[in-house]
């Protein structure tokens, strides 16, 4: 903005040269080449595992490559941490929010300077950010807690942050994962038109091929740690980014939609629950899904789906309301899992579905280790059977383990949940809760949990599925609502849904 | 009414005097753990650092003649002690309240030790200022008879108040301790920037020490500290992490462990012992009244290891 300016006043380009990075045995990066020209809107598109990640944080100085250079404005640079990165321009919009929730928006920004005053004369600062933001295509409330604003706001602070701290080249990872589709759109277009106005370079980590489509110039795409193609977007489809995504892996088949809707499974009656700080989560929600249907909940993240799961699974005390499975009261104790078939995919399924020290084996017995075939008179357990039925089903669902008596914590995210789909789907299954299944996996693990959801459907199960992924819910639900600050405002027919429509419902408008 | 017999009034003379006499080793402590504890740390410890500050202010202040002397030895040797503390828990897999176990055992210990010759003599004592000059009643003017140091905590506290909300280091402070990884990702190091308020906590935590051996009660002796190190902890979770309401939690503590004293003055003799375990009494019935199953406590610095 000033000439004396340190950083560069304008968007410049950034060039990674052979780049390779090894994690002891293990190759992240292998000799990978990327190059963002200034002034360009630039997707780096992967699968989970990749090394998207890996690139960005070599460029950014998290990581020291193995081998390899980072170009910055053609210029040959040594960035041995982020501090170095920040003072050249570069500036990265990670994942997960890196702001404090418990602090305001303004101090916020301010903490983030390299040069926070020793003192911070607070009515100074505000007016300083006031005079900024009028600049700024998008605004935040100042003095609000972070906590308190929504996801799309925070991510839009995020951004903020970067451009407040001058940075002219950003890297942002996965954006647009916690926003509505509309949101998205709105903060990707105003970045598009600063980057068109020749005020930033972005170099964005998707795996939106929409995202892509819509905003990105070029686009330059990884597996398994190589470069496995690159190019101009208006010279490529979205079926050929696929295809450099997957390469010649075989994709699980999903089943047709088929069998009739039968009678109520899951009723959910003006069900109230508290978050962990007391707040109301879920209000005063009603619900029912049938045999053989799909009901997907779409939602921002943080609007009860989580509470509503974890008291579903019996993690956590409603307030107030009752559940119905089958007719028959519900209090997620395991004696009525049992009788109802009720099965869970929960988020995290490391965190919320497994024992991360136990081994595999005892993982996919954890919800009939006690009974025949794997215990003699409920206690006395039978560990060849244990290990005879793991054996069978990781087999049986692909699970990539050494042994069945590795620890569970050991394995990939996708082969986590792949042994908590053979324990939850390998028997009969009347009600399945799925929580944002797919969250964090590869397309391979992504298409055999699909087409297992679909199956169970097709035999007669009732599934509530919640996921933040419209895509997925769009594929896959028979039925569409919108929860909302803990609320249920908004219901269609998958076949019917209009994405504008669900997203405003999903932005509370 | 110069004869000093003001009947009843003595007791709630003598809790206010208490309080403010028996307050300031909780006031220091408290206010010292909560600059750890907002920096995302629990340093259990400071009850051994409370003793080890009393004996250290003791000998410095026998051997020198000067009690102030005395008072930054007993700062420094917290400091030191937090930064162990720090450094040990600055090494991966190490649970924080675990190694606050281990130094309060410690610090207590390696005093006591320490300390054996120091029973015998008399050091030079803390100077008080008198407020009740005004009046002519015993009980009013021993009540009102400050020390400086208390004087010091009130002021700090509000200092404290100020400093987490407009300074760097507090601002700095708070980031720690409520994400890590957003001052990781801002290049700060979380483990520095603890390492400092753990420091800034044991120097507090010592002055609360210094009180103890060279005000009141005014004496080294192995039996001096009660627990007050351990209670101001709790006192910081029932204060949510606010400095100003550590202060008035202090005197709420300093209260109620001078009702004991003050209703055998008056002639209540039983269940005197029942009324001296009156802050561990408050204590329990804090905990029960502000812990919940359901919820995590507000105001809580979400980096805690109780909190996460």
């Amino acid at each position: 903005m000033i000439g004396e300016d340190p950083t560069p006043s304008s968007a410049f380009g950034v060039e990674a040269i052979a780049m390779t990075m090894r994690f002891g045995a293990f190759t992240a990066l292998d000799n990978v080449e990327l190059k963002v020209r200034p002034g360009s809107f630039h997707a780096l598109l992967g699968e989970n595992g990749a090394g998207k990640s890996t690139l960005v944080k070599c460029i950014m100085g998290y990581y020291r490559p193995t081998e390899g250079d980072v170009l910055i404005a053609e210029r040959e640079r040594a960035i041995s941490n982020p501090r170095d990165a920040h003072a050249l321009g570069l500036g990265m919009v990670y994942q997960h929010f890196t702001l404090v929730p418990a602090m305001t928006v303004a101090e916020n920004l301010v903490l983030a300077r390299d040069d926070v005053p020793a003192v911070v004369n607070w009515a100074k600062e505000k007016q300083a950010l006031e005079a900024f933001l009028s600049h700024m295509p998008f605004r935040v409330p100042l003095d609000a807690k972070v906590s308190d604003i929504s996801a799309g706001e925070r991510q839009k602070c995020e951004i903020l942050k970067q451009l407040y701290l001058k940075r002219r080249f950003l890297i942002l990872d996965e954006p647009t994962s916690v926003l509505t589709p509309g949101e998205a759109d709105e903060v990707l277009g105003m970045l598009r038109k600063m980057v068109e106005a020749g005020e930033l370079t972005i170099l964005m980590i998707t795996h939106k091929f929409r995202e892509v489509m819509a905003f990105a110039d070029e686009v330059t795409v990884l597996r398994r740690g190589k470069l496995a193609g690159r190019g101009k977007v208006s010279e490529l489809t979205p079926d050929d980014m696929a295809r450099m995504m997957i390469g010649a892996e075989q994709l699980t088949v999903q089943p047709a939609r088929t069998g009739e809707t039968g009678t109520i499974r899951l009723e959910v009656d003006r069900l109230v629950a508290r978050d962990d700080a007391g707040g109301l989560a879920v209000h005063d929600l009603s619900l029912t899904v049938r045999a053989g249907e799909i009901v997907g909940i779409a939602g921002v993240s943080g609007n009860g789906q989580r509470q509503l799961v974890e008291v579903l699974a019996g993690q956590r005390e409603a307030e107030s309301g009752t559940i119905r499975v089958s007719g028959e009261a519900y209090s997620a104790n395991r004696e009525e899992m049992r009788r109802h078939k009720m099965s869970l995919l929960p988020e995290e399924p490391l965190k919320n579905a497994c024992v991360g020290g136990m081994s595999v084996a005892d993982n996919i017995a954890l919800r009939e280790f006690d009974r025949a075939p794997f215990a003699r008179g409920g206690w006395w357990l039978n560990r060849s059977a244990f290990r005879q039925d793991a054996t069978a089903k990781i087999d049986r669902y692909k699970i990539k383990t050494r042994t069945p008596d590795t620890p569970i914590a050991a394995l990939s995210g996708g082969n986590v949940q792949r042994a908590v789909l053979a324990r939850e789907l390998g028997h009969d299954v009347e009600v399945l809760i799925a929580a944002n299944p797919c969250f964090g996996l590869d397309f391979a693990a992504v298409a055999q949990i699909h087409a297992e959801i679909m199956a169970a459907r097709n035999r007669g199960a009732a599934v509530l599925l919640v996921s933040e992924d419209l895509d997925e819910l769009l594929e896959l639900s028979d039925r569409l609502v919108v929860m909302f600050h803990g609320q249920l405002t908004y219901e269609t027919r998958a076949g019917e849904a209009d994405l504008t429509e669900i997203g405003r419902h999903m932005a509370g408008h | 009414m110069a004869d000093g017999n003001i009947g009843l009034w003595t007791v709630p003379l003598a809790v206010l005097g208490g309080a403010i006499r028996v307050s300031t080793p909780f006031l220091f402590v408290s206010l010292g753990e909560c600059i750890t504890e907002r920096a995302g740390r629990i340093n259990l410890g400071l009850e051994g650092t409370l003793v080890m500050g009393a004996m250290s202010a003791y000998g410095i202040s026998y051997l020198t003649g000067s009690p102030w002397l005395g008072v930054l030895a007993a700062g420094l040797t917290g400091a030191l002690l937090g930064a162990l503390h720090a450094g040990i828990c600055s090494l991966p897999r190490v649970n924080d309240v675990a190694v606050g176990i281990s130094l309060m055992l410690f610090g207590t210990g390696l005093a006591f030790f320490l300390g054996k010759p120091l029973i015998e003599p008399t050091a030079a004592r803390l100077p008080a200022i008198d407020f009740g000059w005004w009046s002519d009643v015993p009980q009013v003017r021993a009540a009102l008879r400050i020390n400086v140091l208390f004087l010091l905590g009130v002021v700090l506290a509000p200092i404290l108040f100020w400093a987490f909300k407009t300074t760097r280091w507090g601002l700095l402070i708070r980031t720690a301790g409520e994400s890590a990884d957003a001052a990781r990702a801002m290049g700060h190091s979380v483990l520095m920037i603890r390492l400092r308020a753990t420091m800034a906590g044991g120097f507090l935590a010592g002055i609360g020490g210094s009180f103890l051996s060279l005000f009141y009660p005014g004496s080294w002796n192995e039996g001096l500290s009660s627990g007050q190190g351990i209670t101001a902890v709790a006192l910081v979770i029932f204060a949510r992490w606010d400095p100003m309401l550590c202060l008035w939690a202090s005197l709420a503590f300093g209260g109620a462990a001078a009702l004991g004293p003050a209703l055998q003055s008056v002639g209540v003799t039983s269940g005197y012992h029942l009324f001296n375990a009156a802050p561990y009494i408050l204590t329990l019935l804090i905990m029960i009244i502000t812990c919940s199953p359901k919820r995590t406590l507000s105001g809580a610095p979400a980096e805690l290891s109780i909190t996460r």
